[in-house]
């Protein structure tokens, strides 16, 4: 395109000057390099600080797989869905089942996991949008209503067919245990988990941004209706990013029952609002304020559960408060919304 | 006037078509015919149901009433009951009024976009592309730059184009001289009559009466949610006193 602007020089000052370069808002990441640079100080040595940070960042990895199909299910079609707990409830559970039937490989018992865990929260995923989703589009309080009923009735289902009591889930022993670097010791299995997420993250991307579809569900994050007047279904579409981000969040719950080492039948309403405050922070419908959102609750949630525990509780929700009194529409808003 | 081209059906015809939106009665049985090849004109007052027509030819609104009759290559069908991206299947574009950008894609992944048969940039037609660029220059320009930072012609154009990406057998376009300059009300009335040229059909919703007077073949005037006039634009742009008595304004002193 540059031999154009020059061929046309004349208009090309003109126009150019009327149309601000392209500026990509870096204010969000800033702040989250700032937050781990401020908090050097504040962990009483580089070790602690190293251990805590990376343990931050595995911790919001693995909220992002989460939370990254809810915030598109949201975005495309303005659906509250606060059953997305069911499918990390199930994905830690089908966890549980899958190292129980392959006792002898634990390893790969762990990947298996992750397949099986997304084939079945994804295939359940598929059900919960026909029967419970699509007969409340457009009506919010009803689809949090039905949404949350759902996730009852799943965790209820999760306790008939597991048991209500905690199971323990421990890793293998490949990937328990640390890696020392002087004094800082790195668990094996938050790098694992952190990488996993990185590489969910990488595939988001390169799928939302090199690719039709992710073009289309960029496009009906924006405007629906103009996406259907091109000629391209919408229903169909979300159906399909329902289901993705019902595998991802199956793929999410595996991450988090090893990231536990146990799992509860609450462990999806637990998760959920955590989630929930991740896709707040980082704007309603936003994949990279999804992505900054839960590295800066991980993260967070590290720093002051090592600095004060008492506080921890609330640090999320607190960080919340103050991201939304910086940009009341979240970190990256979603504009024409 | 109204008895040209009896011979063959029209490209589109409403009969009788009633349109509510919630609770409000919005077309009150809207006949209007959009021959092929032609520019038709749907002028009138702020509220007499104009954008109302065209999303319910798109079926944005559904209608509750009437018929919506397509009829192309000799085969006719209603577009009643159909989804909108069944009705743009069949090679109808839509500009609204509010253009609708994908304001976070750039120029040339909207455009990617409209054209239904390309999966990415290098599949689209380009000579096709190369037409549009010499009709809509400012996109050739702002080809990678993202569509919301385009300034408000730009962005009509950039609507425009995406309507005409492929070729389409009706362009409905929504007051696209809204709120622009009248140098780029001048470039998108060029880049209309080299559409009108190649015989696009176009049903253009306008209320900047240069615009109309330029490009309409025929026009329809509409008020309180029907059509109340029908003929040829050249026929309504030379008497003053139909004017005045449907549009309350001399469209002349417009001139």
């Amino acid at each position: 395109m540059n031999a154009a602007t020059s061929a046309a020089p004349h208009t090309a000052t003109t126009d150019t000057a009327a149309v601000p370069k392209a500026q990509f808002d870096c204010k969000p990441i800033a702040l989250v390099v700032g937050l781990v640079a401020l908090a050097l100080p504040a962990m009483g040595g580089m070790a602690n600080w190293l251990t805590l940070t990376l343990a931050g960042l595995a911790m919001g990895l693995i909220v992002f797989v989460i939370a990254s199909g809810l915030t598109l299910v949201f975005g495309l079609m303005d659906v509250l869905n606060f059953g997305h707990g069911l499918f990390i409830a199930l994905g830690a559970y089908m966890a549980t089942s899958v190292m129980g039937w392959m006792p002898g490989a634990p390893v790969a018992g762990v990947f298996v996991a992750m397949l099986v865990a997304m084939a079945v929260a994804g295939a359940i995923g598929l059900a919960f949008e026909r029967v419970i989703v699509r007969p409340v589009y457009g009506l919010h309080l009803k689809q949090i209503l039905i949404t949350m009923g759902g996730m009852i009735v799943g965790e209820e289902l999760i306790k008939a067919i597991w048991g209500p009591l905690q199971i323990a889930l421990p890793l293998p022993d490949v990937l328990r245990g640390s890696w020392i670097f002087g004094e800082a010791a790195i668990e094996k299995y938050r790098v694992l988990a952190a990488a996993i997420g990185l590489v969910v993250f990488a595939a988001l991307v390169f799928t939302l941004n090199r690719t039709k579809i992710g073009l289309l569900i960029r496009a009906g994050v924006q405007d629906r209706e103009m996406v259907e007047a091109l000629g391209y279904r919408i229903r169909r579409l979300f159906v399909g990013v329902f289901v993705a981000g019902s595998a991802l969040a199956g793929l999410g719950g595996v991450l988090w029952a090893f990231y536990q080492q146990s799992v509860i039948p609450q462990i999806g309403a637990q998760v959920n609002v955590l989630i929930f405050i991740v896709i707040i922070i980082g704007g309603l419908g936003s994949t990279l304020g999804c992505f900054v959102g839960a590295l800066l609750v991980g993260l967070v949630a590290n720093y002051t559960g090592f600095l004060a525990p008492k506080v921890a509780l609330f640090s999320t929700i607190g960080l919340m408060v103050a991201i939304l009194l910086w940009r009341p529409q979240g970190l990256y808003p979603v504009t024409n919304r | 006037m109204s008895a040209t081209n009896t011979l063959t059906p029209p490209l589109l015809e409403l009969t009788g078509v009633h349109t509510h939106i919630g609770a409000y009665h919005i077309l009150h049985g809207v006949d209007l015919v959009v021959p092929e090849g032609e520019v038709t004109m749907l002028l009138g007052r702020n509220g007499a149901g104009k954008s109302t027509t065209l999303r319910t030819i798109m079926g944005l609104w559904p209608a509750s009433a009437g018929e919506l009759r397509f009829t192309r290559g000799g085969k006719g069908e209603r577009l009643n009951g159909l989804a909108t991206p069944d009705i743009a299947a069949r090679g109808i574009a839509y500009v609204p009024e509010s253009m609708g950008i994908f304001t976070d894609l750039t120029v040339k992944e909207n455009i990617v976009l409209a054209a239904r048969s390309a999966r990415h940039a290098g599949e689209l037609d380009t000579q096709r592309l190369e037409w549009i660029f010499t009709l809509l220059p400012a996109l050739k320009k702002f080809w990678l730059y993202p569509a919301g930072k385009l300034s408000g012609g730009q962005k009509q154009m950039l609507a425009v184009a995406r309507a005409i990406v492929e070729p389409r057998a009706l362009v409905l376009i929504d007051e696209p001289s809204k709120g622009l300059a009248p140098s780029i009300i001048q470039n998108l009335i060029t880049a209309f009559r080299e559409l009108k040229r190649q015989r696009t059909t176009i049903l253009l919703v306008e209320q900047n009466f240069k615009m109309a007077r330029d490009l309409g073949d025929r026009v329809a005037v509409m008020d309180n949610g029907r059509v109340v006039h029908t003929g040829a634009m050249a026929e309504l742009a030379d008497d003053e006193a139909l004017q005045q008595r449907l549009l309350g304004l001399s469209l002349g002193a417009h001139a």
